[in-house]
């Protein structure tokens, strides 16, 4: 046991140092990447990849996928901004609407996955497919900025405690992710919802000939996963000048790129909510970092690509040494 | 027979794993024309010798000397092209091909850019005469028996123009009857003049089959015997250095007047189950034997919710109930045992921990949360109790051996508190020490009042551990014997009622 922690342990412990290792090549050759603020926007655009992560990191431990989580973020954003500017709605309601809204595209997807046993993969690419059919019926709709009134939610994502000079500064939304993190790290290992999605990743006949209620679990994972789809609406449309109508397609695939980063099973049946924010972070830096470094943006994909197939192979490498002492 | 040179012979075969000697000096051969039996516990080092010698693993140091010539394989192919070829104890077929395109995967036969499926098919059937085995080459594998399955496994192997055939386990998933055929095979194909290794757990087996038995232990080579020669206690001692057959019970441990705390009546579900009616009572370990397909699985499943019912009503206790899940069954104290523990049975890569309380976390809750203490704790009491081996609560199930993994099933329903717990083939896949402490806490656990049904297809187990017997044909209860009468040929006869 010991030594499988040490290997568990290793992946995110690699992630860190990747993640180290970007930080000082962006600092020592771009002198931009050194200023506060430019580290500042990067976080800014990593909250909703971060709240997106969080919350597919569940349907993948359960050995599923959740693909509707892009497109369902900007259609929610898109729902609840028309809603404001042209309804007046408070934007208080607004954000709970996007999580709400989430919430039941989450529960369509789990009822089709954990009752139906459509495959995950088809159930959430229809719901994809719906989410951003809805989503392009709807029009540009601004949600009010920073300035206008109603504009004080931009202040969880974009704002930072303190004052004085900014390098005191902290930013509130990080520190909002982070406390997320933790507290989903927390269900994922001290609850039993966390213990059985573990558990149905790893075998879930078993789970369910153990008189459990396999379908509830099922189906919540994809909930919590759909929740923080809906968080993930209100961040966006925090950093986001405009929210594209019929976007959002794609967006989710840097989400569960940085979940396999951060040490989740491509099978399931392993993961922390941890290892996802470093995950998340490799991908956000490469994503947001290398034009600092005068790459071009294409080359976040190809390097992206590269660096997750590092993360399975290391998977892999565990599963055949796993095998092997068996 | 001891005149003919030994077609295959390895020596002094040394081979370590991190942390294992799996291999010590272990030597080994075979002849042409005979069958040569490797025994040995689970973890005895008999599989890690055929992966070494089919080039699975390479050998650290010793000489593999294969007619006449020193030879090394590097992978199942280069072996299989030489004339060595392993039957595996799990199938490797692919279900959705059929059973010709199963045969020939990877080796396919062609007509310009075109999979000559005829051929393939002709040539199976050619194969499937020689070995006078009834299938059809355009079934779909997974249409098939195990038994059948296993029979396409040594057609593959033939058509490889084998030398030297090795079946591991072959007999672990098989009925009875099926046995027989794989015997009248092998048998045939000794009298062509192959060399076979035969690696099972079952002694019955080794006596009835083979020439000469090779038993290992710990990775050691401890010795060979002829088979006619020795007596089956004479192979367990060379394997486990101590005698541990027991004798069957002649009559029921059951009072006359003990409750009954389970009836089925009129059971149905599906073609597997039509119209079971059974009683199990306190203490009791009521057997279910038959043959592979009889509905006995089916029977389980259905009584435990895991599959569907079309009818028939069940009382606990006196009291009816429903069941139409899994989560009912666990509700009224009933604890279900699977006999395929890697799929059904645990959760493999997590603890013994996780495991354990995996049916009862409520009680293990503070709060919303899981109260970890309490859960070790509880979880350590059944380690010690059960007596698992392993080094400690947070072990995962996966390192540990079969038994053992077993021990963590049932220590899971004992945490549930389940009082009447279905064993389906608890010792399947065990090795024979293991089998009798898993037969010593069947004893107890009855003896503590919880009430057991015990399915098994080895007939040994069933006239050694049942107080009475419920024998099942064709998804049919077809008879109920007590212990005190009942013998394998009753129990074969009403096993085999419907087959002509």
């Amino acid at each position: 046991m010991t030594k499988k922690k040490s290997i568990l342990a290793d992946q995110r412990v690699i992630v860190c140092l990747v993640i180290a290792a970007l930080v000082i090549i962006y600092f020592i050759f771009s002198p931009e990447f050194r200023q506060y603020s430019s580290i500042l926007s990067m976080l800014d655009f990593s909250y909703y990849d971060i709240l997106m992560a969080i919350g597919v990191t569940f349907p993948l431990i359960t050995a599923g996928v959740d693909l509707s989580i892009g497109t369902g973020m900007v259609c929610y954003a898109l729902i609840a901004g028309r809603l404001i500017r042209d309804f007046n709605l408070p934007v208080v309601l607004a954000m709970l609407l996007c999580v709400l809204m989430g919430c039941v595209v989450g529960f369509a997807n789990g009822f089709l996955i954990g009752v139906m046993n459509l495959p995950p993969f088809l159930a959430t690419l229809c719901t994809c497919m719906i989410t951003r059919g809805i989503g392009s019926m709807i029009m540009a709709t601004p949600w009010p900025t920073n300035k206008q009134p109603g504009g004080w939610f931009h202040s969880i994502f974009k704002l930072t405690f303190g004052t004085g000079r900014s390098a005191t500064k902290i930013p509130i939304g990080f520190v909002l992710v982070v406390l997320l993190v933790i507290l989903m790290e927390f269900v994922l290992n001290h609850t039993k919802f966390g213990r059985y999605t573990i558990a149905i990743g790893s075998n879930k006949e078993a789970v369910i000939l153990s008189g459990i209620n396999v379908k509830f679990y099922h189906v919540m994972a994809y909930v919590i996963c759909g929740c923080f789809a809906g968080l993930a609406a209100v961040a966006y449309a925090a950093v986001v000048p405009t929210i594209q109508p019929g976007t959002g397609a794609g967006l989710e695939l840097d989400a569960i790129g940085g979940v396999f980063v951060g040490g989740v099973s491509a099978r399931g049946g392993y993961g922390s909510v941890l290892g996802t924010l470093a995950g998340v972070m490799v991908i956000v830096l490469l994503k947001t970092g290398l034009p600092y470094v005068g790459l071009q943006a294409n080359w976040q994909q190809i390097i992206t690509g590269m660096v997750l197939i590092g993360a399975v192979m290391i998977d892999v490498a565990k599963r055949r040494r796993m095998a092997k002492e068996q | 027979m001891a005149a003919t040179e030994a077609i295959l012979t390895m020596e002094n075969i040394d081979k370590t794993f991190p942390g294992v000697h799996a291999l010590d000096h272990v030597h080994f051969d075979v002849r042409s024309g005979e069958v040569h039996a490797l025994m040995g516990e689970n973890g005895a080092g008999k599989s890690t010798l055929m992966k070494v010698l089919t080039g699975i693993y390479s050998k650290d140091s010793g000489t593999i000397t294969y007619e006449g010539k020193e030879v090394e394989y590097h992978n199942t192919r280069e072996a299989q092209d030489a004339g060595i070829v392993i039957v595996h104890q799990e199938l490797n077929m692919v279900g959705d091909l059929t059973v010709a395109q199963n045969i020939f995967i990877g080796r396919e036969f062609m007509k310009g850019f075109r999979i000559d499926d005829k051929k393939m098919i002709e040539e199976s059937r050619k194969l499937f005469e020689e070995l006078k085995i009834d299938i059809n080459p355009r079934d779909k594998m997974s249409d098939l028996t195990v038994g059948k399955q296993q029979m396409c496994e040594i057609a593959k192997a033939i058509s490889h123009q084998a030398k030297v055939i090795i079946f591991d386990e072959p007999s672990a998933a098989l009925t009875e009857k099926e046995i027989e055929d794989l015997f009248l095979i092998i048998r045939d194909l000794r009298a062509k003049g192959l060399a076979i290794v035969y690696i099972s757990h079952r002694m019955d087996e080794i006596k009835v089959i083979t020439d000469r038995v090779t038993v290992m232990r710990d990775g050691g080579y401890v010795g060979t015997l002829i088979t006619k020669d020795c007596t089956k206690d004479d192979i367990i001692n060379m394997m486990v250095g101590r005698v541990i057959y027991e004798e069957p019970k002649t009559e029921s441990h059951v009072p006359k007047d003990a409750p009954v705390v389970l009836k089925v009546e009129h059971l149905n579900a599906g073609r597997m189950v039509q119209d079971v009616s059974f009683e199990l009572r306190k203490g009791e370990i009521l057997g279910f034997s038959g043959l592979m397909g009889a509905g006995r699985t089916e029977t389980a499943r259905a009584l435990f919710g895991a599959d569907p019912k079309t009818g028939g009503d069940i009382y606990v206790n006196g009291e009816k109930v429903t069941i139409n899940s899994p989560q009912d069954a666990v509700k009224h104290g009933i604890g279900y045992l699977s006999e395929d523990r890697k799929r059904f049975g645990i959760v493999v890569q997590k603890t013994i921990t996780e495991n354990s309380t995996l049916a009862s976390m409520e009680n293990y809750m503070n709060g919303p949360f899981i109260d970890k203490a309490a859960e070790k704790e509880v979880t350590e009491k059944y380690i010690k109790e059960l007596s698992t081996k392993t080094p400690g609560a947070d072990q995962l199930v996966v390192n540990l051996s079969g038994g053992n993994q077993q021990k963590v099933v049932i220590a899971k329903w004992l945490v549930r508190n389940c009082d009447i717990l279905i064993f389906d083939e608890p010792t399947r896949g065990i090795d024979v020490g293991a089998k009798n402490e898993i037969y010593k806490l069947m004893n107890r656990l009855t003896a503590e009042g919880k009430s057991i049904i015990m399915i098994s297809s080895e007939m040994t187990e069933i006239l050694r551990m049942s107080d009475r017997i419920v024998i099942m044909c064709e998804g049919k209860k077809t008879g109920e014997l007590d212990i005190s009468e009942a013998t394998q040929e009753k129990i074969m006869t009403k096993a085999t009622r419907d087959i002509s």
